[in-house]
């Protein structure tokens, strides 16, 4: 299970670091939205795993529960992100908008490279 | 009056100049007025106290841990500063009252003006060495806005520049040597500092910290070879000279070096550093004086000299000479704000500061002509005016202070500066006032009115009074400033008059004040072969340093930023993952502690649709609706592994979340193109993927380390699952921790969440305010459109979804303290429950039914956040401790209530505010006239028929 989960947040982070080096502002987002993905999860499994131990406390007997906090902080983290990512968007449109031009670089020279 | 008011005053009266500006120059001069008398009033309030010796202090911890606290005393040496500061301040606010033109901006002046001097009263009255940098800071700072004030003349923001960069350099300096010398005494309040001399001076740090120390000081004051930006400084108007560049700003290095002087002076290198320091400045500021042309810029390098003067006497160390510093330091307040006042207004009438272009002036404006030439004889040392007694003392304790064994260097260099300084004190009243009058001064010049010469002539009557009555009048203000400076030690024997019979300094000072006549008497002759010298011209020096700063880290820049986004992200991403891998191969590592969970079937089916899922997302990310639908699937498998994992709450947020992100996405999409080009190159992809790879295994290789081993500190999570239920009243932990522990953390979160709602709204108030609005309204979309754009189906599914939504809203916000949900997924789920009806009925059919904005929702439900934050001190507790109890309802079962409840109503309204102004100022974008349908949700046939039948009679 840690493997499969340890495996999938890197591959989320190489597929989001990719994209983010792409030139055009939709790919870019889509990268940011994966990274947030992958940092969400990675700061979630840092509470270690744990099947079937919600922690929602049970008076009836006596269970075991995985650790709250790194998911406290994830819930936050998930719904700031999806502000983050809308004041991105806004931005990135209103530029497309403005220039006719989804380019992320801004040098007039539209085939140099690094 | 307590310490922190008189500190505070003239910050909190800064704001009145610039709102009363409207009601006038006088109003705002006068606001600015009354707050310096306060102040200044405050300070003598505690004047009976200082004269006892006593110390007065104000201490307030603001955080002790970092031995950062508010703390203020006030002995002998702050009162002395202090009373400068406000007392000259209080002339200076009269005084350019009336030398601002009708054109200058006098309520920034004065505001600037305010902030300045409660950053100057800051520094002499703080106790913690922490807190008076600050202080110096922010005398840098607001005196770059003074400097700069007349921000038309390219002079005035040059010398503002350098102003700045001189003195705040010096300050980050002195920033270094404040923090060892706190660190050797354990200790960052003065009163503790400067009672352990033989700890500082013992220490093997004394040297750096004592060098850095005075790089600040020197710099503020002016010192050789910082002097240069004090001439240049001289662009601002003459009431920010006569204020800033005689008795306060550059006072305060001045001040600096007697604060510590009991602890960092009476060492050699203190001696050989400060007071060879001061004899250079002070000969080379009096040559310079000498040659300058320039009414302002005379005065600057006899300031110059003089603070050389004061530099010296402090380096010499002995407890006279610091007494006579004490002294000098009120005589030269005195006589030099008066002259720069009386330069002032020379300028303001003649309209020229050009000592060339000007003489006679002693017939047209008697006054001006008084006042300057008491105030210069007095800077020349003649009696019986008030230089003259310091300077007496100053040369009395030259002679006996030995250089290097030389008992005859100090004496004959401070002779030759004495000289000097008469000859340009004589050069500023024979060139200005006293010749023949001529006739082609740029302006017909007479005496100001009453209110300009009223300041200045303050000042000569004090110049004469303590030249007069020295004893009687400062010589209790000199005692208990300079008990302060020697370290409240025994007073040496010194008597404030006017003869001390034949002395040495008495023969000096006449040679120097006939020498003085002659070289006035030859000066042209001597300005000649002084132009012919070459001379290192500072600003040019100062110049050429910045503009290969400037270069060198442009060059920097450019080479990192080509202005391609791509690239910093590139260069970031290595630097980080070189940086991990740096610490992975440093590091030591631990054996795995945890045996990992056997994965079941389900979750190998998960992982592989989630991998197959981002593959694909990278394969096909040119096409961006493919890409859309993959995030969906990638956001998906997520929220179930949430689930699966025991995060019922993060499957709930992530999956409300998601859909929200999607429409957002898929309305962005609509205005852009639906694909990206293939524009880069098989060596850059590669390289991406290189890049890529790395940091994918490394965030993968860390989390798998990580899970596979124990917690290496207890957790504090014990700590929550153990009072979720006794504390908090809830037995859901998460939300609990949300509305409760850390409730403080939710409240900034769902500011931020506004604010960012905020920010999409203005944004898009700007960008339809440009073309972009005609582009949109005649834009033709770019894909096949539906021909029915509101279909019927669904505009009834999402009505008869919307109570049912709203119903399971409600019912997820009010279980969530004790099961998953709470207030974030309920937002979330009411905020979709609207958007559903935008996506089904159009924007303006909503947008028409819309009764309350989503600013005001935001807002209210910080607001009520707030509120029952509050609500805890009324209990008095702290903001958001949280209350609860159970009530029981004979019908109902037993039920429960929570503050916390209230608070998590905030973050749900805040939630849905936030979410809904986000999509909605997005959803405008779309709006074209017609785009209403007149019958959003049209279900009677009735009209259909009306519609065919009008077609068939046209």
């Amino acid at each position: 299970m840690e493997f499969l989960l340890a495996s999938a947040v890197g591959m989320l982070t190489a597929a989001g670091v990719y994209l983010l080096l792409r030139r055009r502002t939709f790919p870019v987002i889509v990268g940011i939205s994966l990274l947030s993905y992958a940092v969400n999860v990675f700061l979630f499994a840092t509470g270690r795993l744990a099947l079937n131990a919600p922690p929602v406390l049970n008076k009836y007997a006596d269970v075991p529960y995985t650790d709250p906090l790194p998911q406290a902080l994830v819930l936050t983290a998930i719904v700031i992100s999806f502000g983050m990512t809308a004041v991105v968007v806004m931005i990135a449109l209103s530029a497309y908008l403005s220039s006719q031009n989804d380019r992320i670089d801004m040098s007039e020279n539209t085939g140099d490279d690094v | 009056m307590s310490l922190f008011l008189i500190a505070a005053l003239p910050f909190l009266g800064a704001v009145f100049p610039a709102l009363l500006i409207r009601a006038g120059r006088n109003a705002s001069s006068a606001s600015a007025g009354a707050t310096t008398f306060l102040a200044l009033l405050g300070l003598l309030v505690n004047a009976p106290a200082v004269f006892r010796g006593e110390v007065v202090t104000a201490r307030f911890d603001w955080l002790p841990g970092l031995g950062l606290n508010a703390n203020f005393y006030l002995d002998g040496l702050g009162f002395l500063f202090a009373g400068m500061i406000l007392g000259i301040g209080l002339l200076i606010i009269l005084y350019a009252r009336f030398y601002l033109s009708r054109e200058d901006p006098m309520g920034q002046f004065y505001t600037y003006l305010l902030l300045f001097q409660g950053a100057m009263v800051g520094i002499v009255l703080s106790d913690n060495i922490l807190l008076l940098l600050i202080f110096w800071e922010l005398t840098s700072l607001s005196s770059f806005l003074l400097i700069g004030y007349w921000k038309h003349l390219p002079a005035g923001r040059q010398g503002a520049r350098m102003a700045l960069a001189v003195t705040g350099s010096g300050g980050l300096a002195m920033i270094a040597g404040m923090l060892i010398l706190g660190n050797i005494v354990g200790s960052y309040d003065l009163t503790v500092i400067l009672q352990n001399k033989e700890l500082i001076q013992a220490s093997p740090y004394y040297m750096p910290a004592l060098i850095l120390i005075l790089i600040g000081a020197f710099t503020k004051s002016a010192q050789f070879p910082f002097h240069f930006w004090l001439p240049h400084a001289m662009a601002a108007p003459t009431p920010v000279s006569a204020y800033l560049h005689s008795a306060t700003m550059v006072k305060a290095g001045l001040f600096l070096m007697a604060r510590m002087w009991p602890v960092l002076a009476g060492t050699d290198a203190w001696f050989y550093i400060v007071a060879t320091t001061g004899l250079i400045t002070m000969l080379l500021g009096a040559v310079i004086a000498l040659f300058k042309d320039d009414l302002k810029a005379l005065l600057a390098f006899s300031t110059v000299s003089h603070l050389g003067l004061i530099t010296m006497l402090l380096g010499f160390g002995t407890k006279f000479a610091a007494v006579v510093a004490v002294f000098h330091i009120i005589n030269h307040a005195t006589f030099k704000a008066a002259l720069f006042m009386s330069a002032g207004i020379v300028d303001h009438e003649t309209h020229t500061r050009d000592i060339k272009r000007l003489g006679g002036l002693r017939h047209l404006m008697p006054v001006t002509f008084i006042i300057a030439t008491v105030a210069s004889l007095s800077m020349a040392g003649i009696p019986p005016l008030n230089g003259f007694l310091s300077k007496e003392m100053m040369l009395d304790a030259a002679v006996h202070t030995t250089w290097l064994n030389s008992p005859y260097l100090v004496p004959g260099v401070v002779l030759i500066a004495a000289l000097f300084s008469a000859a340009y004190s004589f050069r500023y009243i024979a060139h200005v006032f006293l010749g023949p009058v001529r006739d082609d001064y740029p302006a017909k010049p007479h005496d100001p009115g009453v209110g300009m010469w009223l300041a200045p002539a303050f000042l000569v009557t004090l110049v004469v009074l303590i030249g007069l009555f020295s004893s009687a009048i400062v010589g209790p203000l000199v005692a208990v400033a300079s008990g302060a400076v020697i370290g409240g030690e025994k007073l040496p024997y010194y008597s404030l008059k006017i003869w001390h019979g034949f002395n040495a300094a008495l023969y000096m000072s006449i040679v120097a004040t006939i020498g003085a006549v002659i070289l006035l008497a030859m000066h042209g002759r001597f300005e000649r072969v002084w132009n012919a010298l070459p001379r290192p011209e500072a600003k040019v020096i100062f110049d050429a340093v910045i503009g290969c700063l400037t270069a060198t880290s442009r060059k920097i820049t450019e080479g990192l930023h080509n202005r391609s986004m791509a690239r910093y992200s590139a260069i970031f991403v290595v630097f980080v993952v070189s940086l991990a891998g740096y610490g992975y191969y440093t590091g030591t590592d631990s054996v795995p502690t945890r045996i990992g969970i056997e994965a079941g079937v389900m979750p190998i089916i998960g992982w592989i649709c989630l991998m197959g899922a981002t593959i694909c997302l990278v394969v096909f990310h040119h096409n961006r609706f493919v890409s859309l639908v993959l995030v969906g699937v990638v956001g998906l498998i997520i929220s179930i592994g949430f689930n699966y994992l025991s995060a019922p709450d993060l499957a709930l947020t992530q999956i409300s979340v998601e859909v929200v992100t999607i429409i957002l996405l898929l309305l962005a999409l609509n205005f852009m193109p639906k694909e990206t080009p293939w524009e880069t190159t098989n060596e850059r992809r590669f390289r991406d993927v290189i890049i890529a790879g790395i940091s994918g295994l490394g965030v993968g290789g860390l989390i798998y380390a990580l899970m596979m081993r124990d917690f290496a500190f207890p957790t504090i999570s014990e700590f929550h699952l153990a009072n979720s239920y006794k504390g908090g009243g809830g037995t859901n932990v998460v939300n609990v921790i949300l509305v409760d522990f850390r409730g403080f953390d939710t409240f900034g979160e769902i500011i931020v969440l506004g604010i960012a709602a905020l920010v999409i709204y203005a944004l898009t108030e700007a960008v339809l305010g440009t073309r972009v609005r005609a582009y949109l309204l005649n834009r033709k979309p770019d894909m096949p459109q539906s021909g029915d754009a509101h279909p019927l189906m669904m505009v009834v599914v999402t009505r008869v979804m919307m109570p049912i939504a709203l119903m399971v809203a409600a019912y997820i916000f009010f279980r969530g303290h004790n099961l998953p949900g709470g207030g974030f997924i309920a937002g979330l789920i009411a905020a979709i429950a609207f958007i559903m009806q935008y996506m089904a009925s159009g924007f303006s059919w909503a947008a028409e039914r819309q009764k309350v904005f989503y600013h005001g929702i935001i807002g209210s439900g910080v607001l009520i956040a707030a509120i029952t934050g509050m609500g805890a001190w009324l209990n008095g507790k702290p903001f958001l401790t949280s209350d609860f109890g159970y009530i029981h309802w004979p019908p109902l079962e037993e039920f429960e209530w929570a503050t916390a409840m209230g608070f998590d109503l905030g973050v749900f309204l805040a939630v849905v505010g936030a979410v809904m102004l986000a999509l909605e100022s997005l959803s405008r974008f779309a709006w074209q006239p017609g785009i209403a349908s007149e019958h959003a949700m049209d279900i009677n046939p009735a009209r259909d028929d009306e519609d065919t039948e009008e077609k068939k009679e046209v």
